[in-house]
């Protein structure tokens, strides 16, 4: 972003031509109380000065130690990505408008696709959506208008709240019904049994969640193949970086899930309050039809070279306007960019290592914490990357006393879980040392201890 | 220009023909194919589904754009052409062989509402102009 100065002669033109007199005027139905934002500066600092002022200001906020999953998740990203992936030629966050002129964009999402199209085991993706959450809400309205039929949705309550939550805002308008299914209290995952019943009653699709808000592994096989049983489609929702030790969707059941999707965060897009991140959807080719969103294609031009161009677009909405297959089907360019790049470093067998050690270091880690009195897993189930703890005293005091240590310690269960108590989600990726671990139980272990003295007292 | 007379037509381009057996096969007018170009997809209705007069049932798409078909009469889909899963340039090549879907029709008596072989001309070529 270049730099460009305006005179204080600027100001004031510009302020006349539309007719305000002053910036305070301009932005006066913004409140008050979020304009209230004082620098406090001393006037007339040097540049020096004001760099130095800002690296002290921006140390006070100091820095985290984070077991705190949840749907967004710490990895390492090699420096090389963001290095390439801010290059003046992909630094632009959307497909262009005159899309075929931009054959290196479009080369680079055709790679993000095939990547996409082989991590997930599916036909084909698309070029990305806003996030896994509306990306969810997407393959729900997908599977109601493959179905042509059935208006409603079997969701577990193993999947994300927050993205309970929005596939609801997205979808409850248009008339469709989301019905949730426990689960069973000692494995943490779907329970089987609360499918009986929609046995008799249609449905369009049942959604999959692997591994689910909890951690847990779902059995994918078995849910996949009953709910294609019910003539229904199944959506699974998956972590991008566990299917590298995981089966992907695609070969989930005897058919394989119709429509896979997820958060594509976790590759190479660091952790940022409120995003950007980016969505991923794949489907079976017979479904490609009903998939939202950008897809590029590779093809010959007039002279037999290889090229890239948009492909079914007559879905979309600049051709079918309100009959489109979506309307807030936003893409993330910039952070496929990323996600690209991230993945052809790494390559498969990197992905699977950085699985692997998130996999140990959570193995690690509960051994060690469930050796402290007070702590234990909920659930006997396996897990990827995080696991539910119940803890002795409230899992909301105890995560904020652990954050005034500068750890993120996990995510309060409570509010959205109530049923399991005083029980955090923890989650430990490759960033984390045995130390760290360590350092981890340790703090878990005395401020634990010090919370039940004070109750005791 | 080409304009069956035995066919009925609807101002949104569809042709209807009454079968024998009293049902009712659909598909689009040459002129529709010629304006959409190449087809490249042809979306048909479940078969036991109905429809109401003019109520958008099937979807074609060419290489620049998407268009709804709609149900020329009431009635239910008896059958469909499966043909054109696999070959929608069929509508291209012959529009007037390329049937999409056949209905039952609920109220036989809309065939006389549509539009005759002259009604239709005359149609297309204010369309012309």
């Amino acid at each position: 972003m270049p730099f460009i100065p305006h005179t204080e002669e600027d100001v004031r033109a510009m302020l006349a031509s539309i007719g305000v007199d002053s910036i305070e005027q301009l932005f006066d139905e913004i409140p008050p109380e979020l304009r209230q934002i004082k620098l406090q500066l001393a006037e007339g600092l040097s540049e020096m000065e004001v760099m130095r002022l800002m690296q002290q200001r921006a140390q006070a906020d100091g820095e985290y130690s984070s077991f705190l999953g949840a749907g967004a998740y710490e990895h390492h990203i090699p420096a090389a990505v963001w290095q390439i992936a801010t290059r003046g030629e992909f630094y632009s966050a959307y497909t262009p408008y005159q899309a075929e002129a931009s054959q290196g964009t479009l080369q680079l999402l055709f790679e993000y696709q095939t990547m996409m199209a082989s991590l997930t085991g599916m036909d084909v993706t698309n070029a990305s959506l806003y996030d896994g959450a509306s990306a969810l809400a997407e393959a729900v309205l997908m599977a109601v208008r493959l179905q042509r039929g059935p208006r409603r949705v079997l969701v577990p309550t193993t999947l994300s709240p927050t993205y309970r939550a929005v596939v609801r805002a997205i979808v409850s308008n248009q008339d469709i019904e989301l019905v949730e299914l426990p689960y069973a209290p000692d494995t943490g995952t779907t329970l089987l049994d609360s499918l009986r019943r929609w046995e008799a009653q249609p449905f369009a699709a049942l959604v999959i969640p692997h591994p689910n808000f909890f951690g847990a592994l779902e059995p994918v096989h078995k849910l996949a193949d009953w709910a294609h049983a019910q003539n229904a489609l199944a959506i699974g929702v998956i972590n991008p970086v566990s299917v590298a030790l995981l089966q992907p969707p695609g070969a989930w059941g005897d058919k394989g899930c119709d429509i896979a999707l997820g958060e594509g965060q976790p590759l190479g897009v660091p952790l940022a309050g409120g995003g950007p991140y980016f969505g991923f959807i794949a489907c079976k080719q017979a479904h490609v039809r009903q998939m939202p969103g950008r897809i590029v294609g590779q093809t010959l031009d007039a002279e037999g070279r290889i090229g890239f161009a948009l492909t079914l677009q007559a879905r979309e909405q600049h051709i079918r306007r309100s009959k489109a297959t979506s309307n807030i089907c936003t893409n993330q360019g910039l952070a496929v960019t990323a996600a690209t790049i991230y993945m052809a470093i790494l390559g498969p067998e990197g992905l699977r290592n950085v699985a692997r050690a998130c996999h140990a270091n959570l193995l690690a880690l509960l051994e060690r914490v469930t050796t402290v009195p007070g702590v234990r897993r909920r659930f006997a189930t396996p897990v990827f990357h995080e696991a539910v703890l119940n803890v002795s005293v409230s899992a909301h005091d105890l995560l904020e006393r652990l954050q005034e240590q500068r750890l993120l310690a996990g995510f309060d269960l409570s509010r959205d879980y109530p049923e399991l108590g005083n029980a955090l989600l923890v989650c430990v990726t490759e960033t984390k040392t045995q130390a760290d671990i360590e350092g981890y139980a340790n703090a878990l272990q005395s401020t634990l201890g010090q919370l039940q003295r004070a109750a005791a007292a | 220009m080409n304009v069956p007379s035995d066919l009925r037509y609807t101002d949104s381009h569809e042709w209807a023909r009454l079968e024998r057996d009293g049902s009712v096969s659909v598909g689009i007018t040459w002129h529709a194919q010629d304006r959409l170009g190449d087809l490249v997809y042809v979306e048909v209705p479940t078969v036991g589904k109905s429809f109401e007069k003019g109520e958008a049932c099937a979807v074609v798409e060419s290489v620049k754009a998407a268009s709804d078909i709609y149900a020329p009469v009431s009635g239910q889909v008896e059958a469909v052409n499966q043909d054109l899963n696999s070959s929608p340039e069929k509508v291209n090549e012959d529009a007037y062989a390329a049937w999409m879907f056949r209905l039952r029709p609920s109220d036989p008596g809309q065939m006389g509402m549509l539009l005759s072989a002259a009604d239709y001309e005359k149609l297309i070529a204010a369309d012309e102009h």
